[in-house]
Parts: C-alpha cells; sequence; structure tokens
C-alpha cells in the first residue's frame, strides 16, 4: 500500500519552494501518493510535508528539495524521527491550542475534492438552508452573533435582514476577497484551502436575502487564490450544489469570479460595487446603503470572505454553538494572523477574547529576529501601532476599541526595535497618497501634505509649529473624509506620535530651545 | 492610423470583447485578458475595446488610468514585484528594494529595459517576508542572493 503524503499548495508553501519538493518526492519515491493540501497555518515550517500514518498525520518542516534525501533515507515514510520531524501535526502546540471553527478544514483537506469536503462536514450547512425559509436562516445568522470580519464589525444578519426586506426581483451577493490589508492572508489561505466553504456560505446567503447572482472580487494579487476559486466553483457546478433550482429547493445562484487591478480602495464596498460595474473604484456617497441600492442600482449585501465562510458552520451547528465562543459582542472566532518579525507566523483561529500577548508570545515565539517588539499594528495600515505596555488588552471589537486599537481583519505586524517609528507614520501618509481614490479632499490633498509635514517634523523643521499642524490636518481628515481610508490613515500616524515622539523628533529635538 | 468608426484596429481585443458578452461592466476583466495576450493595453486596443462596448475613450482611459495593474508602455523584458507594506518593511523589504535598485542599475517603478523593479502593496505573504513576484509566482524570505536566483531561474525559463 502506498503511503500517503501531503504537501500543501498554499501560495505560501509554493512562495517556499513546495512545488520543488513534490518533484523531488516524486523521483526519489515514485510509489508514493501526493495529496496537494492547503496549508496548516504554521507558515514558519513551510513547506510542510506531512505523512499518514495510524495514528494521524506526522509533520516534517521546513522540506526543502535537497532535504527529500535525507528525509527519505531518514525513514520519513515509516514517520521516523529526524531534525525536521514535529511529531503529530495536530499536536503541536501552535495548532492544538487554537479553535478552528472557519479553518476546520483548511490543510486538512484536498481543496478541490468535494468528496473531502463532504467527508470532513461540508454542505450540512447548505443542505439545512435549503430546507430553511429565507427568514429561518437570517434569524439564524443573528443568532449567532457574526459580524463583519472585514474590519467594520457590522452584524451580518442585521445586513442580511435589510437586504431580504427588499422587494426587488434583482439582488446581489458579493463577497469582498480584496484583502489588501498588510498582514493579513486569511482570506487567500481559505481560497486555496477551503474554497468551497466560501461558495457554500454565498449560496445560503443568496438564499437568505433572495439573491440569485454572486460575485467574488479577488484581488489580481492572488493569482492561486483566483485559480482555486474558479476551478472550485466548475466543480460545484457540475454536481449541482450552484446554478439553476438548486437540488430540486428552488434556489438559484450564478456565482462568477471578478479579479481587481492592484486599488487598494476597492475594498471599500462602495469602491468595490463601483469596480464591478467596470468603471473607476471612486467611493460613493451613503445613502443610499448597498443593500438598498448597490451594484446596478440593486439590493446587494458585500460581505467579507471569513464572515461567508464562518456561515456554513453557523447552519450545521446551529448560531448558539457559534455563540459560545467568544467575548462580550465579539462573538465566535477570529481568524488571526501573525505577520512581520514573528518568530512562527502564521494564522492561528480562536475565539475573541484572547490577549494580544498570547497571540504573540505563546503562539508567534516572539521575534524572528530576537530584538525586543516596539511596537505592533493591529487591523492593517489604518490601525494603530500597540506598544508592549498594551498587549495584555482582549482581541475583541470593543476591547480593542477601548484602547485606541482596532480589530480590522485580525493582522498583527510586528515590528522590532529597529524601526523608526516616524518613518513608518510617514509611510502610512504615503500609502493614503497612493491608494486615495481622489474623490474626496482631506483625503487625497491631505494625505500628500501629512507626508510632507512628517517629513518636515523629521528634518527638524519648526518642529512644534509642524506637529500643530499634523494634529489638525488629523482632525480634518479623520472628520471629512467619505470613507475609512481617509478617516483612519490617521490613526497609525497620531498613535506613533503620541507613543514614540522621539522617533520623530531625533536627538536634535526643538524642544530643547 | 485607422480612423473610421467601424474599423476594427486590434483583432485580437475584438474577439476578448466578445467572449465577454461585449459587456461594459467586464471592461476590467477585458483589459487584464488584452494585457495579458500583448503584454500592454495599445491605443489601438483601447479604440476597439471602446467600440466593442459602446463606452467612450474617455470612459476608458479613466479606467485604465485608475488601476496600477494596467499598463500603457511595453514592460521590461523582466518585472520583478517587490512588496514594500508594513509587515515586509518590517523585516527588511526597503534594504532589498535598495540593494535592488542598486544592482539593476534601475528605480522602483522607474523605467528599465532590462529588469523593472514594482513596487506592490502586500501580496498575502506577510508571515515569510520580504515577498517578491515575478511572472505570477509568488516567494518568501527573499534577500538579495535569493532574488537574484530567482531572477535568474525565470529569465532561463523565458528563454
Amino acid at each position: 500500500m502506498s503511503v500517503k503524503v501531503y504537501v500543501p499548495c498554499d501560495a505560501a508553501a509554493l512562495s517556499m519552494g513546495a512545488d520543488a519538493v513534490v518533484e523531488a518526492l516524486e523521483s526519489a519515491a515514485p510509489d508514493v501518493k501526493i495529496i496537494r493540501n492547503g496549508s496548516r497555518g504554521m507558515l514558519w515550517l513551510e513547506p510542510l510535508v506531512e505523512v499518514e500514518t495510524a495514528n494521524g498525520r506526522v509533520a516534517y518542516g521546513p522540506v526543502t528539495a535537497d532535504d527529500v534525501a535525507g528525509l527519505l533515507k531518514a525513514g520519513m515514510l515509516e514517520s521516523n524521527d529526524h531534525k525536521l520531524c514535529h511529531g503529530l501535526t495536530e499536536e503541536i502546540p501552535y495548532f492544538a491550542n487554537q479553535e478552528r471553527l472557519t479553518f476546520e478544514r483548511v490543510g486538512v483537506t484536498d481543496p478541490l475534492s468535494l468528496s473531502d469536503y463532504q467527508t470532513h462536514g461540508g454542505l450540512k450547512g447548505l443542505e439545512k438552508a435549503l430546507k430553511l425559509q429565507p427568514q429561518a436562516i437570517v434569524d439564524e445568522v443573528k443568532v449567532s452573533g457574526l459580524r463583519g470580519r472585514g474590519g467594520a464589525g457590522f452584524p451580518t444578519g442585521i445586513k442580511w435582514q435589510t437586504a431580504l426586506a427588499q422587494d426587488q426581483d434583482q439582488k446581489y451577493l458579493c463577497a469582498n476577497a480584496d484583502e489588501g490589508d498588510s498582514g493579513t492572508f486569511a482570506d487567500r489561505m481559505l481560497m486555496e484551502g477551503d474554497p468551497f466553504s466560501l461558495i457554500e456560505g454565498m449560496v445560503i446567503g443568496g438564499r437568505a436575502i433572495g439573491a440569485d447572482t454572486g460575485y467574488i472580487y479577488i484581488r489580481s494579487e492572488y493569482p492561486h487564490a483566483i485559480r482555486t476559486m474558479r476551478r472550485a466553483i466548475h466543480i460545484m457546478e457540475d454536481a449541482g450544489w450552484l446554478g439553476t433550482d438548486i437540488k430540486g429547493s428552488g434556489t438559484t445562484f450564478n456565482l462568477y469570479v471578478r479579479v481587481g487591478a492592484g486599488a487598494y480602495i476597492c475594498g471599500e464596498e462602495s469602491s468595490m460595487l463601483e469596480s464591478l460595474e467596470g468603471k473607476r473604484g471612486q467611493v460613493k456617497v451613503k445613502p443610499p446603503i448597498p443593500a438598498i441600492s448597490g451594484l446596478f442600482n440593486k439590493p446587494t449585501i458585500v460581505n467579507n470572505v471569513l464572515s461567508l465562510a464562518a456561515v456554513p458552520y453557523i447552519l450545521s451547528k446551529g448560531g448558539k454553538a457559534y455563540a459560545d465562543y467568544g467575548q462580550g459582542r465579539s462573538t465566535g472566532t477570529q481568524p488571526f494572523q501573525l505577520a512581520g518579525d514573528i518568530a512562527r507566523g502564521g494564522l492561528v483561529e480562536k475565539a475573541f477574547g484572547v490577549t494580544m500577548n498570547e497571540l504573540l508570545n505563546d503562539f508567534g515565539g516572539g521575534t524572528r529576529s530576537g530584538k525586543p517588539i516596539k511596537a505592533v499594528q493591529a487591523g492593517g495600515p489604518l490601525g494603530g501601532f500597540v506598544a508592549p505596555a498594551d498587549f495584555d488588552m482582549a482581541m475583541g471589537y470593543e476591547s480593542m476599541a477601548e484602547r485606541g486599537a482596532m480589530m480590522g481583519h485580525g493582522g498583527l505586524v510586528v515590528f522590532n526595535s529597529d524601526t523608526n517609528m516616524g518613518s513608518m507614520a510617514r509611510y502610512a501618509m504615503e500609502f493614503c497618497e497612493i491608494e486615495s481614490c481622489g474623490k474626496c479632499t482631506p483625503c487625497r490633498i491631505g494625505a500628500v501634505r501629512g507626508k510632507e509635514t512628517i517629513e518636515k517634523i523629521m528634518r527638524g523643521e519648526d518642529q512644534v509649529k509642524n506637529v500643530e499642524v499634523l494634529e489638525d490636518l488629523c482632525d480634518l481628515m479623520e472628520t471629512a473624509s467619505l470613507c475609512a481610508m481617509g478617516g483612519l490613515t490617521p490613526m497609525p500616524v497620531r498613535s506613533a506620535l503620541k507613543q514614540f515622539p522621539e522617533d520623530f523628533m531625533g536627538t536634535a529635538s526643538e524642544a530643547a530651545e | 492610423m485607422a480612423t473610421l468608426l467601424n474599423t476594427i484596429e486590434d483583432a485580437k481585443a475584438r474577439d476578448i470583447c466578445r467572449e465577454h458578452g461585449d459587456r461594459p461592466d467586464e471592461l476590467l476583466e477585458i483589459l487584464h485578458s488584452v494585457q495579458e495576450a500583448q503584454g500592454y493595453l495599445t491605443d489601438g486596443a483601447l479604440r476597439t475595446i471602446a467600440h466593442a462596448l459602446n463606452i467612450s475613450r474617455a470612459e476608458i482611459h479613466g479606467v485604465v488610468s485608475f488601476y496600477h495593474d494596467y499598463k500603457r508602455e511595453k514592460g521590461a523584458a523582466q518585472t520583478i514585484k517587490i512588496c514594500r507594506a508594513e509587515a515586509c518593511q518590517a523585516v527588511g523589504a526597503n534594504d532589498l528594494i535598495s540593494e535592488a535598485e542598486k544592482h539593476f542599475k534601475t528605480q522602483l517603478d522607474g523605467k528599465s529595459a532590462g529588469v523593472a523593479l514594482e513596487a506592490t502593496y502586500c501580496l498575502g505573504n506577510c508571515a515569510l517576508g520580504p515577498a517578491v513576484m515575478i511572472d505570477g509566482e509568488l516567494y518568501g524570505r527573499v534577500d538579495m542572493k535569493r532574488l537574484l536566483s530567482i531572477s535568474d531561474n525565470h529569465k532561463g525559463r523565458e528563454a
């Protein structure tokens, strides 16, 4: 009997040479059955090769093509020990201590095997939903307390209720897969590792709100995810889980992938809808909200990939089972992403309420460089910097906001003691300058002036006065910008200035005058 | 230069529009496909698309100039996309960019005939930075030595 060996096809694993490992394995041990799975999320171990045994899968990593001969000689296929061996994958503390609901199957199954998907609990939520009336589906999502995982944290059930209430023949459901925040890759990993769960969540959502057409808007920086999603849609169509009158339920849902074109702002929902219509991705004034008038002026729901992928679990196990996880109004789990200078970077799905310290140190193992952590940026380019004194904060929408931080899409980017926070603040403004859609003045012009002013401060020009100018500009951007891009860019700038003023003022500070 | 309104200047672009049902909402997809086939978006291609979708050239120009992905000029023989978003900066992306600029004698986002360096903002490989993409293939933990070997490897495949 041939041994089963798993080598991920996740882009992160490929970026470290997973394909070369497969080639080396195939030529050295042609009898081995190689399965390309998603990634387990322990990215510092990628490519993580797993060998199936009677007790579970045994992990080896990070494996390079050059290691393969040695591993085979040491008896990898008999799951023998080796310096790269980590024992049973599911007993590695990083993995064992997670609460995987949304990512239950990622890394376990072959992403494009529908039978694998069903064997591991897939389609149970949809089968149930097809027997429920739309209102009952929306109610179940409301019970779960699920909130938008894209960053705004708006209750998904209430959003769906608004769209359901619209008496219109044509409605749309869009998955926001324009995951542009640095330090986030959970959407990508899910689309590459368990694409059917996103599709299942979308069909359930389509039935709930009465939409027969769905779009997945994926950023062009994710070519692997685009390929996998397109294939997965074909497979679901062929199996009758997408299309007209799905399994005789009367529900029709057609799903299409649309590819972005390198504009960060298209992660903002009104901008994304413009882009889906083939236009410039410019932000629109709200109201009307998209749930009333969105794509092609029809009622449209835009949900984040992770929100939609949480829906199958909620339907199959019940909203209450999902709400049992979490803390306060932050119910359920969040796939956190550890990035930047971190020893054990990767994906950690935990119930809300876990502390930042647990994520950074217990899971992450501190910095990879060995230097002390200076600050962590939580919630992407528009999130504030958190200094070590605040690492005891619990991760949740409200608990983070109380401390001036933001959940965002659940990414944590670690910066070590070498980082100049003045430069990071300057970069925040520069990023806003590059990516602003240009519609509103505070964002379009403010970002340029903000960058210039920070440069002046850092050069030592009129520091006291220029800090005043910068604060004033930040006030203006926060209060007068149309969307979160201009409105939140001051967040990293101000948090850096407040906590690390010395990085702006330099040693020759004017304060001495 | 063709000037007649009903003249198809770019047969390939015309075919691609047809494959997309000549639908204006599929403009981004059409532009992606044309650029993939031809390397960049020529004036003729844009005029053909405008005619096929029955939208103005100004509208198309607006879209093409808005999105970073679309190119109006022939690119370099090889384009290396280097991520300069926060997570990659935290592990030395800026140093990698400076070294690469020096080595390839070009500027980030500048013109170059041989190897062009393009800034990108997050490739979703934030735990394994600095991240780089060449020809749609993603690489992690890239330092200058690894960058040169990857670049040569891709050149070898193109040749």
